[in-house]
């Protein structure tokens, strides 16, 4: 009796209703919410990926606990106090940092996306994502707390010659990236903090680079050294990975910036609505040129588009929610999302990507994922 | 090269933002160089910062036996990690291999790699004279060097990567159009 109607509206008239669980020192999520990273089964678990359920995110701050991960060697276990970071090659004092000289520094806190150059690395195939978070997971967006790059930087005087930074982690394979001394760099942080507590290991504990807007891998976690140079160093993580090959066999280098993207969450692959009437589209967009203008919906296959409506304020460089009510008739549709930025870039179809980038590029795909719903509810990615 | 246009970008930025160049906050321990080279070696394109030391794909061959083939397969052919050999001239096809031979620019990034991140479960561990002999004999394996060619700080950088001009600058936004334009 009374099951269906929630609980605790009735009670047990004989038990009454005993206090719940005490207080603790670190909250845990109610034991009935599931989601988790997803991760793909391989020997060595150290150098792979775990991606965001997408799906089962509300607003646009991803958990600190399930952003998601992309690891070439594990993740490191670091004492902060043991940590140091070193600024030398092309600067004027090389130095030595430890997190608290860092900490003493003028901070700032920044929302921003994070999304790896391999997302969705899959769609340039024939068999794409399966749902949100198999397909374009591997993005997700925080709070980042730390201090300008620029201002630790001229602590240490970067010589006239210097043109690039070669980044180092502390991870087991002392990952490297060379990044570009541009513009982009105003931007940068040495991040310490994720969404209101220090970063998570996962993330780069106790240290990161944080260059907002682009791949996530040149953005150096666990990073311990910044050395200045003339020329990049061509590392193995931006020349055989991260690199973007072409159809004419030519492979494009430091394409860093993630370009505008969006994806619907719901309705997305492996839903299934209830029946027909009301819902809420909604889902994530994002672009590292800047703010999202605009995101369009589309529930029949690209003939239509509405605009949907975005939550406010809409943040430079970082998830913007879009939502739009809709009334579903029970029939077949075919639902996506496209984005515009500020820059007037618009996101293209997955089909126009392919015919100019081909399929062999495996990074840096940002087309429009088409879900399609069947008349009994249940929403696939349409493949064969 | 293909750097030429992120090259005219810096000086903007390096103007602006980096100009004035006296530390404000005083944070930090300035290091002496002798400090600095204890921290770890950074190998640039050009040979840079490569170390003292040598090998041969003879010497690298037993290195590789020993700590390298229980996962890349005994001639380079992969395994729990990834090949090491093959797809030179697959770049342009519809089914490209890339390797360390097919598709890598330069042989310093090959050293560099292997020396700070293999064997991967001890990474770190490779002494000098054992990277250049490995990464030769990787080379070897590859076509890109002969058995006996010694490798070291001055004839490493000089090796000519198959794929050394294969690298183009990002051109992107490429695909799609503008906000505006017509549909
Ligand atoms: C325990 C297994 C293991 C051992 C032993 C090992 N490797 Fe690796 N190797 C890997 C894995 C896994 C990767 C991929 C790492 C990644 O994804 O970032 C890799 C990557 C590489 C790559 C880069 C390949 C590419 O195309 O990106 C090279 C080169 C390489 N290893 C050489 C070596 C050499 C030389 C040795 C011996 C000194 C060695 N490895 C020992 C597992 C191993």
């Amino acid at each position: 009796m009374g099951a269906g109607l929630g609980s605790g509206i009735l009670g047990k008239a004989d038990e009454g209703r005993p206090p719940g669980r005490p207080l603790s020192g670190y909250g845990e999520r109610s034991k009935y919410v599931k989601p988790a990273r997803t991760m793909r089964q391989t020997k060595t678990p150290q150098a792979g990926s775990s991606a965001t359920p997408l799906a089962d995110m509300y607003g646009i701050i991803t958990p600190s606990s399930l952003h998601y991960e992309r690891h070439h060697a594990g993740v490191p276990d670091i004492d902060p106090d043991e940590h140091r970071l070193l600024i030398d090659g092309l600067v004027e004092r090389p130095l030595l940092l430890t997190m608290g000289d860092i900490r003493r520094l003028p901070s700032v806190s920044q929302i921003h996306f994070l999304e790896c150059g391999g997302n969705s690395g899959g769609e340039w195939q024939d068999k794409t994502g399966p749902d949100a978070q198999r397909s374009y997971g591997l993005a997700s967006c925080s709070e980042w707390t730390g201090v300008p790059l620029r201002l630790v930087l001229r602590e240490a005087g970067v010589k006239r010659e210097a043109k690039w930074m070669i980044a180092e982690g502390a991870d087991a394979c002392r990952m490297q990236r060379s990044v570009p001394l541009v513009k982009d760099l105003d931007e940068a942080l040495l991040a310490y903090g994720q969404n209101g507590e220090p970063l998570r290991p996962e993330q780069g504990f106790p240290l990161r680079l944080l260059t907002p807007g682009w791949e996530g891998n040149v953005q150096v976690k666990w990073l311990r050294r910044l050395f200045l140079t003339e020329t990049p160093h061509y590392t193995r993580d931006e020349t055989a990975k991260y690199s973007d090959l072409m159809p004419d066999g030519k492979t494009r280098i430091f394409t860093l910036t993630q370009e505008a993207k969006s994806v619907v969450t719901f309705p997305s692959g492996g839903q299934k609505l209830a029946g027909a009437g009301w819902y809420e589209i909604t889902g994530l967009a994002w672009t590292g040129r800047g703010r999202i203008t605009r995101v369009e919906v589309t529930l029949d296959g690209g003939r239509e588009w509405r605009e949907a409506r975005l939550d406010q304020p809409v943040l430079y460089k970082a998830f913007t929610r879009f939502r739009l009510p809709w009334k579903w008739n029970g029939r077949a549709a075919e639902v996506a999302s496209r984005a515009t930025d500020e820059s007037g870039y618009v996101q293209p179809t997955r089909e126009e990507l392919i015919a100019v980038r081909g399929r062999n590029s495996g990074y840096h795909f940002n087309g429009i994922k088409v879900w399609r719903i069947q008349a009994d509810g249940s929403v696939t990615n349409g493949d064969a | 090269m293909e750097t030429r246009s992120i090259a005219a970008a810096v000086c903007l930025w390096m103007a602006g933002v980096l100009g004035a160049q006296a530390p404000k906050y005083g944070v930090g321990r300035v290091m002496s160089a002798e400090e600095t080279r204890n921290y770890g070696i950074m190998v640039g394109p050009d040979g840079k910062g490569l170390p003292a030391g040598s090998g041969t794909a003879v010497e690298g061959q037993a290195v590789y036996a020993a700590k390298c083939r229980s996962c890349h397969g005994s001639k380079g052919e992969g395994g729990t990690g990834p090949l090491l050999v093959g797809g030179q001239g697959t770049l342009a096809t519809g089914k490209p291999v890339k390797t360390v031979g097919s598709h890598w620019p330069y042989a310093t990034t090959v050293w560099d790699y292997i020396y700070r991140a293999m064997p991967f479960d001890r990474a770190g561990t490779l002494k000098h004279d054992e990277a250049y002999g490995v990464v030769a004999y990787v080379l070897y394996l590859n076509g890109i060097v002969e058995e006996k060619q010694v490798m070291n700080a001055s004839t490493l950088p000089k090796v000519r990567m198959p794929n050394r001009d294969g690298f183009v600058p990002d051109p992107r936004p490429d695909v799609g159009r503008t906000a505006g334009a017509k549909e």
